[in-house]
C-alpha cells in the first residue's frame, strides 16, 4: 500500500484525487440537473490541504448560512462527504421539485425530508463512482443535515480530521454559478488512511 | 469603534480595547475567552477536542481545551493580566447534526464542554457566563472593555452574556 503524506504529496498524487473529484462531481451534478430537469455547471474540482482557519472560507466565509448535508463513509474508504447548499438554492431546489411557490423563509417538515433525500441520492451518485473507480466497497451512512452557519457545520468533519492533523485535505467541487438559481458543493473528505487506499488501490 | 480581531478554528489570540475579539461559526468547537475585568485584557481561544493527551499529532495547542487554555493564559499574563483575578465565559459545543448511530461524534460538543469546564476549574478561572449545548451554531464576540459576550445564532435574536 502506498503511504501517502499528505503534506508531501507529489502533483501526480494532487491531480488523481481532483480526477476523483471530476469524475465524482461530474455524475453527482448530472444527477441533479437531471432530476431537476435544470442545466447546471460545475467547476473545476480543487483538492486543498488546509488550515482549520482557512477552512469556512472554502464555502463562502464562516457565516454564510448554508444547507449542510452530510454523510459518514464506511467500509474500505472511511471519512465523511458533504453536500452544501446555500440556502436560496435550496429553496429553489425544493420549490422546482415540489412546485412550491418561491418566498417562504422556512422550510417545511416535507421541504426538510426532500432535501434529505436528495442529497442521498446526489452523494450516492458521487461515491458509486468512486466506488467503481478505486474497485472498492464504499458505503454511507443515512443522510445527516443541518442547516447553520458554514463554519459550524464545517466544524464536525474538521474535528474529524484534527484527531490526527493539523491541517485538512478536502476534495471540493462548486457547481452553479454566481447568477445562476442553484450553487453549491461536493466535499469529499476521506481520513488519512483513506487516501492511503484510494491511491494505493490505483497504483500510486 | 476598535478593530475586531478574529480568531480563527484552533486559534487562540488576545485583545485590549477599544478592540474586540471575535470567532464566527462556532458549531461543536467551543469559544473560550478569558479575561482580567480589572486591567481589561481579554483573550479567547476556538478549540476543537477535549483532550491532547489522547492524540498523536497534538502540536497546535489551541486545538485542545486542556493546552488551549494554558497557553491562553500564558499570553494573556505576557501582556499584563493578572493570573489571579482572570475569569471566563464560554460559548459553543453544539450538535450540529442529529446523528443516530452510537458515535464518538455524537457527543463531541458535549465533551468539549466538558473538557473545558473541567480544566477551567482546576486553574480556578470562575466561569461568569455560559452558552453551550443545543444544536446551533454560534458566532461570539467579546468586549473587553464592557466584559459582555455578544452571541448571534441563525433565526435566533442574539444575546450578551
Amino acid at each position: 500500500m502506498a503511504d501517502v503524506d499528505i503534506y508531501q504529496m507529489n502533483a501526480l498524487q494532487f491531480d488523481v484525487l481532483r480526477e476523483i473529484g471530476n469524475i465524482g462531481a461530474g455524475n453527482a451534478t448530472t444527477a441533479l440537473s437531471k432530476m431537476l430537469n435544470l442545466k447546471i455547471d460545475m467547476q473545476v474540482p480543487k483538492v486543498d490541504l488546509l488550515e482549520f482557519k482557512e477552512l469556512a472560507e472554502v464555502i463562502g466565509g464562516a457565516e454564510n448560512l448554508v444547507v449542510g448535508i452530510l454523510l459518514t463513509l464506511e467500509g474500505s474508504i472511511e471519512g465523511m462527504m458533504m453536500f452544501v447548499l446555500d440556502k436560496s438554492s435550496a429553496h429553489e431546489i425544493v420549490n422546482l421539485l415540489m412546485g412550491g411557490a418561491a418566498g417562504a423563509e422556512d422550510f417545511s417538515e416535507m421541504e426538510l425530508s426532500a432535501l434529505q433525500e436528495i442529497g442521498n441520492i446526489i452523494a450516492g451518485a458521487y461515491l458509486s463512482s468512486l466506488s467503481t473507480l478505486t474497485n472498492m466497497t464504499v458505503t454511507s451512512s443515512v443522510p445527516y443535515m443541518s442547516i447553520d452557519m458554514a463554519g459550524a457545520i464545517l466544524s464536525v468533519p474538521a474535528i474529524e480530521f484534527g484527531k490526527v492533523s493539523d491541517k485538512a485535505l478536502l476534495i471540493q467541487t462548486e457547481f452553479g454559478d454566481k447568477g445562476t438559481q442553484v450553487n453549491g458543493y461536493f466535499i469529499l473528505i476521506p481520513t488519512l488512511e483513506s487516501y492511503n487506499i484510494i491511491l494505493g488501490s490505483l497504483g500510486l | 469603534m476598535g478593530k475586531m480581531v478574529k480568531v480563527g478554528m484552533a486559534d487562540l489570540n488576545i485583545c485590549l480595547p477599544p478592540d474586540c475579539i471575535t470567532t464566527l461559526g462556532l458549531g461543536s468547537c467551543v469559544g473560550v475567552v478569558v479575561y482580567d475585568p480589572v486591567r481589561k485584557i481579554s483573550g479567547m481561544v476556538h478549540i476543537m477536542l477535549p483532550d491532547s493527551t489522547k492524540i498523536k499529532n497534538n502540536e497546535n495547542m489551541a486545538k485542545f481545551a486542556d493546552t488551549g487554555i494554558d497557553e491562553l493564559i500564558k499570553y494573556l499574563i505576557k501582556a499584563g493580566a493578572s493570573r489571579a483575578s482572570l475569569v471566563s465565559k464560554i460559548a459553543g459545543g453544539a450538535q450540529m447534526f442529529a446523528f443516530n448511530s452510537n458515535n464518538d461524534m455524537l457527543r463531541i460538543g458535549d465533551r468539549n464542554v466538558e473538557a473545558v469546564k473541567e480544566k477551567l476549574k482546576r486553574l480556578r478561572i470562575p466561569i461568569l457566563a455560559e452558552d453551550t449545548g443545543l444544536n446551533y451554531g454560534r458566532t461570539i464576540e467579546f468586549n473587553p472593555e464592557t466584559a459582555e459576550l455578544l452571541i448571534k445564532s441563525v433565526g435566533k435574536p442574539s444575546k450578551t452574556l
